[in-house]
């Protein structure tokens, strides 16, 4: 199998392989923005104490952890024209994936902040902090911090997720391989190729993750 | 139209759960033998001998790094290039083990690290070897902090699962994928897909969610 790997093919396909990371970047940047919003939006009002809007986070929050995330792109894929809302692949798998990861953001960053001791709370209001203020200039700066290292980890899962939009033929990484694959009948040098591209992104990200992780060790003392 | 695509919806529902079975059955299969081999793997990772732990750590790292679909591409369409030609029911099942088996080995090491070290250096004490420290003494402390994640991981597993459907296994996201072929309304038959989903692995999160709890509470 790796006695005949053909470099060349892969030369030759290197722009559309580039084309593909730069996809798949960008796509994943832009819904990993989207997530964070909706996951602490969500977060906030999963711990709010109005019932309703603890109900509909909750509801928002299970049925996305509970589901795969290509039912849900086939959902909104399918289902979105038959409500004459018409977006096209690369806005479907941007939302899918935002609303995806924002339920499981909102999970990390409740955990996040449920670290935080209840003492921090009691003494932003007894200094008269109104309840976003109390988030804003001491819960959610200290939560945040903590979740670090378990948002990145979510950033990786969702660049991986990000493959998915391939299948709704939105030219990404895995899209490429594909191409490759069949165009020249090669699966070997096209998967392999992006394998390797994903685990570069994969390195860098867990190499941030570790950089963030010591300076918490660090600066704690 | 709707009451019409309804009722051809409910028609082949007998589809759905048959599509249903096949993902119970994949993910069912991979789920023992990912088991088997992530406890192996995670064993075999916090073995400071022999390579074992950089060899697992690689392993876990690359399941990490690369897509589940790429994973399946590269069982399904690469194999057969070195003569290994397999169906696509063995195919998914061989790919979600060994997916499985990374993240569950990860769990492992993490559980089995959390045991104090005093806990193994009383055990050689007693005399135990390797093994039996690991049977008898390390293993049943682990289980506890292992359980929690090990159940979130099945319900991984289970979505997961869901991606099998482009090698052509007729699970039931790939049911829903055809009726909509033939049932133009993605909503009513992805919703259906959904909630068929939804049966299986919300069970699971809640039962992940009250073995932490008890674990939380044990350690106090």
């Amino acid at each position: 199998m790796l006695s005949h790997f053909n470099f060349r093919v892969i030369l030759q396909y290197l722009p559309l392989f580039l084309k593909g990371l730069w996809a798949t970047s960008w796509i994943s940047a832009i819904s990993i923005f989207f997530a964070l919003l909706l996951g602490v939006l969500a977060c906030s009002m999963r711990l709010s104490s109005t019932g309703f809007l603890k109900k509909t986070a909750g509801v928002y929050i299970e049925s996305m952890r509970a589901t795969p995330l290509l039912a849900q792109l086939y959902f909104f894929y399918f289902g979105l024209p038959t409500l004459h809302i018409n977006l096209n692949e690369i806005q479907t798998g941007i939302l899918a994936l935002s609303l995806n990861s924002g339920a499981y953001i909102a999970e990390i960053v409740r955990a996040g902040i449920v670290s935080i001791p209840d003492g921090q709370t009691e003494a932003g209001t007894a200094y008269g902090l109104t309840y976003l203020q109390r988030m804003r200039y001491i819960i959610l700066p200290q939560a945040l911090g903590v979740t670090i290292p378990a948002l990145l980890g979510q950033f990786i899962v969702l660049v991986k997720d990000s493959s998915l939009v391939s299948l709704i033929s939105v030219l990404e990484l895995t899209r490429a391989g594909q191409l490759m694959a069949s165009e020249r009948f090669m699966p070997t040098e096209g998967f392999f190729t992006v394998a390797a591209f994903y685990l570069v992104i994969y390195f860098v990200l867990k190499y941030l993750s570790t950089l963030w992780q010591n300076r918490l060790i660090y600066r704690e003392p | 139209m709707y009451a019409f695509y309804f009722k051809s919806l409910i028609h082949s529902l007998p589809l759905f759960f048959k599509g249903l079975w096949i993902t119970i059955l994949v993910s069912g299969i991979s789920l023992v033998a990912g088991t088997v081999l992530g406890i192996i793997c995670g064993i075999f990772r916090t073995v400071k001998r022999w390579g074992l732990s950089r060899i697992m750590g690689a392993y876990a790292d690359y399941m990490r790094g690369v897509p589940f679909l790429v994973h399946i591409f590269i069982i399904y369409f690469i194999l057969p290039e070195v003569g290994i030609q397999l169906e696509p029911f063995p195919a998914a099942a061989i790919a979600l083990t060994i997916y499985a088996g990374a993240y569950i080995s990860e769990i492992v090491a993490a559980g089995i690290l959390s045991v104090p070290r005093g806990q193994r250096e009383a055990a050689t004490a007693y005399g135990l070897n390797a093994f039996q420290q690991m049977r008898h003494i390390v293993f049943p402390q682990a289980f506890k902090v292992i359980l929690p994640p090990l159940v979130g991981e099945y319900v991984l597993l289970i979505k997961d699962s869901s991606i099998v459907s482009v090698i052509g296994l007729t699970d039931v996201t790939r049911v829903g994928w055809l009726t909509v072929q033939r049932i133009p309304e993605g909503i009513m038959v992805f919703g259906l897909v959904g909630i068929l989903y939804f049966v299986i692995c919300y069970p699971l999160i809640h039962l992940s969610h009250i073995l932490e709890k008890k674990v939380s509470y044990d350690a106090q």
